[in-house]
């Protein structure tokens, strides 16, 4: 507990985590209600449509989590943190276990967020939230975003460099997965073993709306099992980074 | 002359812009075998399905522009830069010169070499690159690459810092842009004046269509030609350069 | 106090710190000696468990840096000021350490009145000066009250008056009984802050001794005499001491002989002295001559 609660005020007395945490909520559930005044018969406003831009949230709280790490190397606090805590497995740990308990707190903020702005601005629309599929679209977001993070601080510790794993998760999570699907046939056989794509199917499988882009791909699994194997890669990549981390030189 | 030498030496004598500039090519170069090797009569290879994945090496590039720019703020060179050249403007000229000839010469690389590999992996398929459209999907590149990059170099000494340049410029380029389009009849309206919309357009207009990603906004009702698309990215990325000159002229070093 | 025992770390093929073994006593300053690339941060680092060894270890009250329970209350460092974030107020960074180790927030302000930042205890590290940054650094590694306490070249970039608070600071740890190691390429500085030398060159032991046992090994004295008898003064003193002449301007050194008894003879002998001065060679030769082989960079 004692780590946890170092971790909580090294991350909250340095700025970038609010301006990080304030962006993705005002920036998505600002998008969520632009995209609720403007749907209309042709384009109709459902659970699933007011969670389209929560991708912009997922990403820019990645960054938050990797320049949880990567800050710390490149100020030399790290080396201050291991020397106050020579477990480093442990101090690592209660970072990611903070920055991703955040990352959760920020997903239910912006997905309930965006979702209850669509219902005030068109409070006729049919937005109730019913189905286990319209639940896992919504509250499964804050799921989601705490295991991006987990993913986040993973790469930041592997390369703790701020440029470089910003760069390397933002490319991979916004454009080589979907680039991938371009390779004809083999393209889809390997997105449907992608994290993310596998993300987005725990949270879009069954919600039915004009934005659904996931459909297409033949999911290995079903919603929760998508969930469980994005768990399973995120905590595999962190175990990875943790071991690296005890090994090298600080 | 001497300025644009000056960061040459400055570009070429650190790692990144190496790394960066491999990267683009080896994986953007990779990826096109790895798609012509994988097509067939359902899905036929053609001149513009070589050039698919160029939009990756576009925005590594654009990193490595940003990072050219963040780096010295970040090192304090860019004082030393400023006491060796007093005149920003002419330093940062230069610079932006500099990382932009590079990219258009990387762009250039990585789509005739995405388009070279295409054709020796299915040597029968016909690749020539005979119409206007085709020559600007692949020689083009270059074009867009530059601009790209120059507008990364505006950003990296707009915002001075790595973290912030690098998140703003892949997650507008990447994401913003293209989530931007699921604002129902709004959304497409604003998205054929948004600038990597222009870049797509005037690499793709009148060829074959991009079916998905960043390309998608080959669909939209654009307001120019290509050409036309071409000069308003231009623009933009011209006149983002000018106002971060503007803002480093008055600003503290 | 703190033990290595044949601490070994190579980074590629170049051998930084080499087969090195060494004892630190509690009550003492000793400072870490070296030219600059000697080794002296690695194996500072290596005491405090951030590098690994790829041979020996070091030992601090007879256990791994890594084992200390909190380590904080055993040991303190201070090898960089500059590992702040620049954007984190000081009393922020010595918060997150105090938690650490259960350290109370009441100790944080006690060790920031100790080093004089109470008054901009609120403002963000990045905007310290040198000298602010160094004090929060020890306000840092004073924080568990530890009884071992590592500084790495910490007055580089101080003024004066920063220079002897540290040094002060330093001699008032050890008065109370903690181990103090200092490293510094100084030894001039050193001279004046450490009791006891631990020298090393190219990550080699060069010696441990007393800073006085040092000093009077390496810089051996000698006694200047002009006269304008010289040839005469040779002769007598020839057999009894050695005796070159000085480049410059003639005069004689004597080597080997008090300033005394040289007079002595000259008196008993009729020779007139013009000049009879005694001379410490300085201790930068000394030094310098010391570690001449294991400059990792010479100047051309």
């Amino acid at each position: 507990m004692t780590l946890l609660a170092v971790e909580r005020i090294k991350l909250f007395s340095t700025r970038s985590p609010w301006w990080c945490m304030a962006l993705a909520m005002v920036i998505t559930i600002g998008m969520a209600a632009l995209i609720s005044a403007n749907t209309d018969d042709r384009f109709p406003l459902t659970v699933s449509v007011s969670q389209g831009f929560s991708n912009f949230g997922m990403v820019v709280i990645m960054v938050m989590a990797a320049l949880a790490v990567t800050t710390e190397y490149r100020f030399g606090t790290i080396r201050a943190t291991f020397l106050a805590v020579p477990g480093r497995v442990q101090a690592l740990l209660a970072k990611t276990a903070v920055v991703a308990l955040l990352a959760g707190v920020v997903g239910e903020a912006v997905a309930f967020g965006s979702w209850g702005i669509g219902t005030l601005i068109k409070p006729d629309a049919d937005m109730a939230i019913n189905s286990s599929a319209e639940w896992r679209n919504v509250a499964g977001t804050g799921l989601v975003f705490a295991l991006a993070a987990v993913l986040a601080v993973a790469v930041g510790v592997l390369v703790r460099q701020t440029a470089g794993a910003v760069a390397i998760l933002l490319v991979y999570t916004m454009l080589v997965e979907s680039l991938i699907g371009l390779i004809p046939t083999l393209g889809q056989k390997i997105q449907r073993w992608l994290p993310f794509q596998n993300s987005t199917n725990f949270q879009t499988a069954g919600n039915e709306s004009f934005m659904n882009e996931t459909g297409g791909l033949d999911y290995p699994f079903g919603p929760w099992g998508s969930l469980v194997y994005f768990a399973a890669i995120c905590v595999g990549l962190l175990v990875v980074a943790l071991v690296v981390a005890k090994r090298r030189d600080a | 002359m001497t300025l644009l030498a000056v960061e040459r030496i400055k570009l070429f004598s650190t790692r990144s812009p190496w790394w960066c500039m491999a990267l683009a090519i080896a994986l953007t170069v990779g990826m096109a075998s790895l798609i012509a090797a994988n097509t067939g009569d359902q899905f036929p290879l053609n001149v513009a399905v070589t050039q698919s994945f160029t939009d990756f090496g576009m925005v590594v590039i654009m990193v490595m522009a940003a990072l050219a720019a963040t780096t010295e703020y970040r090192f304090g060179t860019i004082r030393a830069t400023f006491l060796a050249v007093p005149s920003r403007t002419g330093a940062l000229v230069a610079k932006a010169t500099v990382v932009a000839l590079l990219a258009g010469v990387v762009g250039e690389v990585v789509a005739f070499g995405s388009w070279g590999i295409s054709k020796l992996i299915k040597p029968n398929v016909d690749l020539a690159i005979n119409s206007t459209a085709e020559w600007r999907n692949v020689a083009g590149t270059g074009l867009v690459f530059m601009i790209a990059a120059l507008l990364a170099v505006a950003v990296g000494i707009l915002i001075r810092q790595t973290a912030g340049a690098v998140a703003i410029l892949l997650v507008y380029t990447m994401l913003v842009e293209n989530l931007i389009g699921l604002i129902p009849t709004l959304g497409q309206k604003i998205q054929r004046w948004l600038p990597f919309m222009h870049a797509n357009n005037f690499r793709t207009a009148d060829g074959a269509p991009v079916t998905d990603g960043p390309g998608a906004g080959s669909q939209l009702d654009f307001p120019f030609g290509p050409w036309g698309s071409l000069a308003y990215f231009a623009a933009i990325g011209v006149g983002l350069l000018v106002v971060a000159l503007v803002v480093a002229k008055r600003r503290d070093a | 106090m703190i033990e290595a025992a044949g601490l070994t770390k190579h980074y590629g093929t170049t051998v930084a710190v080499d087969d090195l073994s060494f004892t630190v006593e509690a009550g003492r300053v000793t400072g870490f000696l070296g030219p600059n690339g000697a080794g002296k941060s690695t194996t500072m680092r290596m005491i405090l468990g951030l590098d690994t060894p790829n041979k020996g270890r070091a030992l601090i009250d007879g256990k791994p840096y890594v084992e200390l329970k909190r380590p904080l209350g055993t040991v303190g460092a201070l090898l960089d000021a500059k590992w702040v974030h620049p954007n984190r107020s000081a009393r922020s960074h010595l918060r997150w350490l105090a938690k650490s180790n259960h350290i109370s927030y009441q100790r944080v302000d006690e060790v920031l009145e100790m080093v004089g930042l109470t008054a901009v205890a609120h403002r963000n590290a990045g905007g310290f000066s040198l000298g602010m940054a160094q004090r929060l650094g020890i306000a840092g590694a004073l924080l568990g009250d530890p009884s071992v306490l590592l500084f790495d070249e910490p007055v580089n970039g101080l003024d004066p008056e920063g220079i002897v608070w540290i040094r002060q600071f330093m001699h008032r740890l050890a008065g109370e009984g903690r181990t103090v190691l200092v490293s510094s390429h100084l030894l001039s500085e050193m001279a004046q802050t450490a009791q006891d030398l631990i020298v090393i060159g190219r990550g080699k032991l060069i010696a441990q001794t007393s800073t006085d046992q040092f000093i009077k090994d390496a810089t051996e004295d000698s006694v200047r005499v002009r006269s304008p008898h010289a040839d005469k003064l040779r002769e007598l003193l020839d057999g009894s001491a050695a005796v070159t002449d000085d480049a410059v301007d003639g005069a004689l050194v004597v080597h080997g002989m008090d300033p005394a008894s040289i007079g002595e003879l000259a008196a008993a002998n009729g020779v007139v002295l013009h000049e009879l001065s005694p001379t410490r060679g300085s201790l930068e030769e000394a030094f310098m001559q010391l570690t001449k082989e294991s400059v990792e960079y010479h100047g051309a």
